[in-house]
């Protein structure tokens, strides 16, 4: 066993400036983040909006600099080559919506030859590639000439996937590649995802907001709070036993549909009849516990 | 009809865009009683929206057709009567909760002055009238019951000084200015992180209970059917494929769309796993 992803320390402060351009602050976007994914497994990022994931994997793409902290990827320290092409055959992403990170004016075909091309893959070979790719994510080999507003929203994440294939790469950032879609299709996506990773060994980092998905996917999980990591570990371990009042808080959030699911939930004590925010309940524990007089319940 | 408070009778509607025809509601029936909750739950494309537009008189045609069937409102065909006895009821005796609360305020108007605006034509309507300080009393006594602090300062805000959670609350006020007997929420929430979703949810089941309203929820997350109603109707398709008490839903689904759609839902419990989803789609 050993890690294919390993972050370690990164941080990444964004200046605030006034009007005049001068530094007034920073804002702590990812503030000494450290995980590590294993070959072959699924490593989840859950968070809310503003938490930073979205920052870690862009700085994981190498599309943000980081402040400070390394990326070693197969124990190789890539902060400084991030962005290369030897980089990009090894990590690619699949984005949140594919209605967006797919070019309208190209065809299906077009979109997915671009990684082909860039990485040099012999161009005698392409088309039959292509068709292969697209098996690969169980699309019929006619789509190549489609254009992507002729496709379901499934479709065009199926394509997104077979795009991020391409280069063979061995570690995945998956940026909720399912948030955009019906239930019924996210499920079918998902099977996908698991059955290509096990097919082709692959690596991902999932990340998303949807904790019921991330149960379901994620072998190893890191809950994210104001850019840093609140609480860490199995999945199982993190959902069945929280520890952090903000992972608490998360999980009783989580609409469910079953009486099973609900009695797992972490009960929230409410402040003033309401379900307190993150800040409310953090400023509480850190006030002196839940048990001061302001909660009713 | 019967005693329901909002009764749909075998609505269809159909929309024609270049002369072709499309049927994307058949036969729809549902009832909402006085002070039930009830949810009406689908996959984009079922139809759901489009019911919701065609009790609230918001399709517009072309190219929307209502072919047939009746919606009564304290048994009163909606679709009959005069478009002024309509107007009245709209906005006052039934409102609307909208999905995004970005889109649905206005970037360059006060709060203050939206909901102002509002009471002020609702008041209109029914042929009753106020002044701008008693408006602003009745804003701010509203403002105060979707628990917002400190009301003042939000009339005085524009939407983008607001966070997310504090706009899908105005929105939850402004529908209930003029003290509707009935609300339709349109997917409350959904734009929202899921703590603050929690939040908006348990919010307005609160005020429906406190207040003795009626709810008819339109959602496509069936965590958030369980968590609201008590009664459920399922679209597919344009047509309402099963109807029963969520619970009973839950427990034994009768439909295979229905038994499909549960089973694509991942658990949070773990275990549900994938690779054996259902052929809802």
């Amino acid at each position: 066993m050993s890690a294919m992803l390993e972050i370690v320390r990164l941080s990444k402060h964004f200046p605030v400036r006034n009007g005049f351009g001068r530094q007034t602050g920073e804002v702590r976007a990812v503030d000494d983040v450290s995980f590590s994914i294993e070959k072959g497994k699924v490593y989840g990022l859950a968070g809310e909006s503003g938490s930073g994931k979205s920052t870690i994997a862009r700085m994981i793409m190498g599309l943000t600099r980081p402040t400070s902290g390394d990326i070693l990827l197969d124990g190789r320290n890539i902060t400084g080559d991030t962005g290369t092409r030897a980089y990009g055959r090894k990590v690619q992403m699949v984005f949140q919506n594919p209605g967006s990170s797919l070019n309208p004016r190209r065809t299906v075909g077009q979109s997915i030859a671009v990684p082909l091309d860039a990485h040099g893959h012999p161009r005698s070979d392409r088309t039959r590639r292509i068709v292969e790719l697209l098996e690969m994510v169980q699309l019929p080999a006619e789509f190549a000439s489609r254009y992507p507003h002729e496709l379901s929203g499934g479709q065009k994440q199926r394509v997104a996937i077979a795009r991020a294939l391409a280069v063979v790469p061995q570690l995945i950032v998956l940026d909720e590649p399912t948030s955009a879609l019906d239930v019924s299709v996210q499920a079918k996506v998902m099977d996908l995802l698991v059955d290509l990773g096990r097919q082709l060994e692959l690596t991902f980092l999932f990340i998303s907001h949807d904790l019921s998905l991330m149960r379901n996917f994620a072998q190893q999980v890191g809950v994210l709070y104001l850019g840093k990591i609140v609480e860490t570990g199995p999945t199982a371990t993190v959902f069945e036993n929280p520890q952090h009042d903000y992972t608490r808080l998360l999980l009783a959030s989580v609409p469910v549909i079953s009486a099973e699911e609900a009695a797992m939930r972490p009960v929230i004590p409410l402040i003033d009849g309401e379900i307190p925010t993150a800040e409310q309940l953090l400023a509480l524990r850190n006030a002196g516990g839940p048990d001061s007089q302001r909660i009713e319940q | 009809m019967n005693d329901a408070l909002l009764s749909v009778r075998n609505l269809s509607v159909s929309f024609s865009t270049y002369g072709q025809t499309a049927e994307v509601l058949k036969d729809v029936s549902l009832d909402v009683p006085a002070r039930s909750q009830i949810a009406l739950v689908g996959e984009s494309g079922s139809g759901k929206t489009v019911t919701m537009k065609a009790i609230m008189g918001l399709l517009h045609h072309p190219p929307a057709t209502i072919t047939g069937g009746q919606i009564f409102y304290d048994g009163r065909d909606l679709l009959t009567m005069p478009a002024r006895e309509r107007l009245k009821l709209r906005g006052t005796a039934m409102s609307m909760v909208f999905q995004d609360p970005m889109s649905s305020l206005n970037p360059v108007f006060t709060i203050g002055d939206q909901m102002g605006t509002i009471l002020k034509y609702a008041d209109r309507r029914l042929g009753r009238s106020r002044g701008k300080v008693e408006r602003m009393a009745r804003v701010h006594e509203v403002l105060g019951q979707v628990r917002m602090r400190d009301p003042e300062r939000v009339t005085r805000s524009y939407p983008i000084m607001l966070s997310g959670g504090m706009r899908q609350r105005v929105l939850i006020a402004m529908a209930l200015l003029s003290e509707p007997k009935l609300l339709i929420a349109d997917e409350p929430g959904t734009a929202l992180d899921v703590t603050t979703q929690a939040q908006i949810l348990k919010l307005l089941k609160d005020l429906v209970e406190e207040r003795g309203l009626a709810l008819m929820m339109i959602t496509h997350n069936l965590g958030v059917v369980r968590e609201t109603s008590s009664y459920v109707y399922v679209m597919n398709k344009g047509v309402v494929v099963e109807h029963r008490p969520t619970a009973e839903l839950f427990a034994s689904p009768a439909d295979p769309y229905t038994k499909a759609l549960i089973g694509a839902v991942p658990r949070l419990t773990g275990g549900s796993g994938f690779g054996r989803a259902g052929a809802a789609a």
